[in-house]
């Protein structure tokens, strides 16, 4: 792009920008802009989940009784260690240890996957068995072979436990695939910090993908009540 | 009514008037104002026209007087084009007690109505003049409206709910039923007429033709075919509570809760039973589910609000549960 | 060829195209499809929406040529399902909300404020290829077969009953959503970040506080909207029970969801048309705007309250007379700050010095036919008379007289009034007020009889009517004729311009704004050195700054 009498970049500064402090401002402001948004987009389910939960209380205590609180826990306790790595993270970025910085991102990527991979696992218990295969209890996918037997309540409740399914897979995939997209970007991140890139006086990508991070986090956070432990007594 | 080129669909109802009037109002007022606005901005532009190029007019930055008169004063008004039209929709929303139940199902791409009496219509509904018509309407697939231009009077067709609206009309004469929420491919077809007639004329209407079965005796048979009898006794023996006389009461629930049962509590007892459940009883009933047709919950219900208890009698309790 | 007076220009009497500029700042395919430059993503845009519109448009002579015979025998059923659908679909998804923003916006906001660039240059590309994604997407769905739902896709119909395909445009309006969350994002953190020293927020421009207020609503209702599009599609393609009652769903539950984005997202199609009459009143007017802070002030009211209205499109579903009462008073509430903005503006002419160029006609056009949209939204918040008018025509009316007599005026009037900047050379006067008073000419007649058959009980959506409704639809099908002429006017002259059209210089309306102090067209980098802000914004009574010239 002809840039003939913009100012040449320096370093990590954008040809846009007046100064590191403004590029700063705007990729912090930027990331919370998306953040917001974000909350917008995950509370359109949170809305319909309250709404079903309270219209059919019976059926999402059952559905959410069945679903294996320990793992979700276990999981919960997975992704507040990969906060708290990536805040180290960007602990040592402001410190400027780039080395540091890299264990630090690898650390929040193994954790990631390490609740990817219970997840795969979840899944398969309730999808295995719609496809006959797996030693799972019965197909918990909604549609025509959800088995609700597993379940064990009425009959007209039943069906109702669909929908609590139906918002399961759609709540926790959503968020799985913020994961999905997450950790290739703190790879990406990471492969910067092991290039030098990054120096106490900028290191703001650090910070705004750990942003990102903790939302994904504290996504979960409100998740794992609401589906594992609903009506638990 | 000005055939040649009407401005209104005739008003037919003891609302259609009611609306028409604040209708005009609001006419009123964006009449005034589109014109009056448009005049002052067609005045300035031609008094103020440009002169010359080395015109420039003095700064008027604003004045909080002026801000403050024209905020108060459209406020005032649309405070009570708010209290005006707020009145009108409470008594749309309210039914007279002396009004005829005529239910409405709506399906693609017809309205099924049934007079209390029990015939049956389709696309038409025959009324008697004055007399105030309570709509229990519902749909059998998708989203429906049942709109009456010349009584002011829409309603959507939900499935799965009962939407209530009522009308009086007020003037005999057959006035177009349309269906005003898109449901398909046949949508503009779903079209009808609601017969206004004098109230002689309506008996001799209804008499005419085979004897129709009252939605009562109907739902008497459907109780009995689906084995609704063997727990629902008019005695406490029964496993399920007594429905005599239960009908518009408020009933206390195993949550604790009370609800009035009315026709979208008794459609959700058959469809859903577990869900309230009364006080005092297990939550043993099956669910009807796909068992009944929409018209058939009609009859059940129209037969249960039927049913009385001997006066003198209250409604027999069941032994408290453990 | 040009009549009538005309501002003279304020640079020297024989105007020359600066010798670099950001258009001739390379030619190849690379220097435009991987641009960075906001101006040029604004050009990619303008292309992009411009084809829309005539598709949108042409959508839209199908179905008026449909309701010329009562019987609808001119197609099936079937196919003006279709029509409508897809007239709806295109022209708000994919015209309406980028238009102004994606256009004007991009290309002006960095200029107004003094910038380089908007704060995420990149981003902004982004945002056009997912746009050209998503409809590439719902072009495909609606060519394939065609979608028969309506742009509202009521449920259950959209997610069981209909034969078409839900799925795949649901998928082409989840993505092209991004591209409308992406461009509010930088604008909000652009004029929060980068503006020129001097430049307050009470200095901005106020199509600046226009679009800043619609970036909100991009960002806030926007994701709303997509879960709930993305919940309907899964429900199609894996019968998953949300919004359907056989399993359990609820419909209005979807009407909720929806409406929550789809009435803001009006506010994203007539703010920033507003913010654009702010800038060509004053100029044309030559005077300060009346009340500054009133009118920004009431761009953010309308952003707020704008999103607790929703349920005003929800009065006949059954909901509870209380709740009703509620969504009706916040709409009437809702109506205010508008009013005070036409009140505002009319104040701006008084003792001004008007001269009737083509942005003013437009100026004109859009406030008369903006009040009488506005005013017979008064007819829809309230409860007693919308129970009858909701769902016909009526409906039909209100909607485009905002979304096209308001709208789209501002957008056009934008257009020429910014066009000799953005390409450096001017148009026709003379074919510009002659198509300005056509649009206006034709857009009345299509749409004032539709208020009429609404209230005579017309219900929208319908392929064949009752014949005592033909007489208005044929003046309605006759406007939209000349309506439709009227708009391939602009786009023949316009384009004619760019290769005939007289340089323009500088400034040649006289206006106050950072943009008119840079050359037409600009250089790519904006400013050659970054402007310091001493004035209030539309500082008429001032002598106007020469321009650095490049």
């Amino acid at each position: 792009m002809p840039e003939a009498s913009a100012p040449p970049a320096q370093g990590p500064l954008a040809h846009h920008f007046a100064n590191l402090k403004q590029q700063k401002h705007a990729a912090v402001l930027g990331m919370w802009v998306f953040i917001a948004q974000e909350v917008l987009f995950f509370g359109g389910l949170f809305a319909t989940y309250a709404v079903y939960a309270m219209k059919y209380k019976e059926a999402f205590e059952a559905g959410s009784g069945h679903l294996n609180w320990k793992i979700g826990f276990f999981n919960t306790l997975v992704l507040i260690a990969s906060s708290l790595t990536m805040a180290m993270g960007v602990h040592s970025a402001a410190l400027g240890r780039s080395r540091r910085i890299v264990g630090w991102l690898l650390a929040t990527v193994f954790l990631g996957t390490v609740f990817l991979g219970v997840k795969y696992f979840e899944y398969g218990e309730k999808i295995a068995p719609c496809f006959g295969m797996g030693a799972g209890p019965g197909c918990l996918v909604p549609g025509q072979l959800f088995d609700a037997s597993v379940l064990h309540v009425a009959a007209d409740v039943a069906p109702e436990t669909q929908i609590f399914y139906s918002l399961y897979f759609a709540m926790t995939g959503l968020h799985a695939l913020h994961m999905i997209v997450g950790i290739p970007i703190i790879l990406w991140i990471a492969h910067a910090a092991w290039k030098g890139r990054y120096s106490p006086a900028w290191h703001t990508p650090v910070e705004i993908v750990g942003l990102y991070w903790h939302f994904v986090d504290i996504i979960w956070i409100f998740l794992f009540p609401l589906l594992y432990l609903m009506g638990r007594h | 009514m000005n055939q040649a080129f009407p401005l209104l669909p005739e008003q037919a109802s003891a609302q259609a008037g009611e609306v028409d009037a604040l209708f005009f109002f609001i006419v009123a007022v964006t009449i005034f104002f589109t014109i009056g606005i448009s005049l002052v901005i067609l005045f300035f532009a031609v008094k103020y026209r440009r002169r010359s190029d080395e015109d420039r007019p003095k700064e008027i930055h604003g004045s909080l007087l002026l801000e403050m008169v024209w905020t108060i004063i459209p406020l005032g008004i649309v405070i009570l084009m708010f209290a005006w039209g707020s009145k009108i929709y409470f008594q749309m929303n309210r039914p007279p007690d002396d009004a005829m139940n005529v239910s409405v199902v709506g399906k693609r791409w017809m309205w099924k109505l049934q007079h209390p009496t029990g015939q049956r219509e389709i696309n038409e509904l025959h009324v008697p003049v004055g007399r105030a018509v309570k709509l229990t309407i519902t749909s059998e697939d998708v989203i429906h409206s049942f709109f009456v231009p010349a009584f002011r009077l829409k309603k959507d067709a939900v499935p799965g709910r009962y939407n209530v609206g009522w009308f009086r009309a007020t003037k005999v004469g057959s006035y177009h039923l349309f269906c005003a929420e898109y449901c398909g491919t046949e949508h503009s077809k779903m079209i009808g007429k609601i017969v206004v007639m004098e109230p002689e004329d309506y008996q001799t209407w209804l008499a005419g033709g085979p004897p129709p079965e009252s939605p009562v005796v109907q739902g008497e048979q459907l109780f009995t075919e689906l084995n609704c009898i063997t727990c629902h006794r008019p005695d406490s023996a029964g496993r399920g509570p007594v429905l005599n006389g239960i009908f518009g009461r408020g009933i206390r629930l195993a949550s604790g809760d009370t609800v009035v049962a009315d026709e979208a509590y008794v459609r959700e007892s058959i469809l859903n039973p577990a869900t309230k459940v009364v006080a005092g009883y297990q939550p043993v009933m099956p669910t009807y589910q796909g068992l009944v047709s929409e018209e058939q919950l009609i009859a059940l219900i129209a037969y249960i609000k039927s049913l009385q208890i001997p006066s003198g009698e209250t409604v027999p309790v069941p032994e408290e549960a453990e | 060829m040009n009549q009538g007076t005309e501002a003279k220009p304020m640079t020297p009497e024989v105007n020359t195209l600066p010798k670099e500029h950001y258009l001739n700042a390379g030619y190849d395919w690379k220097s435009w499809l991987l641009t960075t430059d906001h101006k040029r993503i604004a050009i990619l845009y303008l292309i992009s929406i411009s084809v829309m519109f005539i598709l949108g448009g042409l959508y839209a002579v199908l179905i008026r040529w449909n309701l010329l015979v009562p019987d609808g025998s001119h197609m099936s059923a079937e196919t003006y399902n279709r029509v409508f659908t897809a007239h709806g679909v295109i022209m708000v998804f994919f015209f309406l909300i980028p238009s102004i923003p994606a256009t004007l916006g991009n290309f002006l906001i960095p200029l107004m404020i003094g910038a380089r660039d908007l704060a995420f240059p990149r981003i902004n590309l982004l945002s056009w290829y997912v746009y050209v994604i998503g409809a590439a997407f719902t072009l495909f769905s609606l060519f394939s077969g065609g979608l028969d739902t309506g742009w509202t896709f009521y449920t259950p119909y959209s997610t069981v009953f209909a034969q078409s395909n839900v799925a795949f445009a649901a998928i082409g309006i989840f993505i092209a959503g991004f591209s409308s969350i992406l461009t509010g994002l930088n604008f909000i953190v652009t004029v929060h970040t980068m503006r020129a020293p001097g430049m307050t927020w009470f200095r901005m421009p106020l199509f600046v506080w226009a679009h800043y207020a619609t970036a909100i609503i991009q960002i806030l209702g926007t994701p709303v909207v997509a879960i709930t599009i993305l919940l309907v599609a899964l429900e199609r393609l894996f019968h998953f029970g949300f919004f359907d009652p056989a399993r359990g769903g609820d419909p209005i539950l979807f009407q909720h969801l929806f409406w929550f984005y789809s009435h803001p997202a009006v506010y994203i199609m007539i703010l920033p048309s507003m913010g654009v009459v702010s800038e060509l009143i004053t100029c044309f007017s030559r005077k300060r705007i009346f009340g500054y802070s009133f009118i920004a002030m009431s761009s953010m009211a309308i952003a707020v309250i704008g999103f607790l209205v929703w349920a005003h499109h929800m009065f006949v579903s059954g909901m509870s007379v209380y709740s009703a009462m509620i969504f009706s008073a916040l709409t009437y509430l809702v109506a205010i700050p508008s009013a005070i903005k036409v009140f505002n503006w009319t104040a701006t002419m008084f003792r001004g010095s008007i001269s009737w160029e083509t942005p003013m006609m437009y100026v004109f056009g859009f406030i008369g036919l903006f009040l009488i949209g506005g005013l017979t939204g008064l007819f829809l918040g309230n409860l007693g008379t919308d129970v009858h008018l909701t769902d016909t025509y009526f409906i039909v009316a209100h909607f485009h007289y905002i979304m096209v007599g308001g709208a789209i005026m501002g957008y056009l009037g934008g257009i020429h009034f910014w066009w000799p900047k953005i390409f450096g050379r001017k148009y026709s006067e003379w074919w510009g007020r002659i198509s300005a008073v056509l649009i206006f000419v034709g857009f009345n007649m299509t749409f004032l009889p539709q208020f009429l058959l609404g209230y005579l009980g017309m219900p929208r959506r319908y392929h064949a009517y009752p014949e005592e409704f033909q007489v208005l639809n044929v003046l309605s099908s006759a406007g939209a004729l000349i309506l439709g002429i009227g708009y391939l006017f602009p786009s023949l002259y316009l384009a004619h311009s760019m290769v005939k059209g007289e340089p323009a210089g500088n400034n040649p309306w006289g206006a106050r704004g950072l943009e008119w102090e840079t050359t037409s067209p600009p250089p790519a980098h904006n400013f050659d050195q970054t402007p310091v802000v001493e004035d209030e914004a539309y500082a008429y009574d001032k002598a106007p700054k020469e321009a650095v010239v490049a």
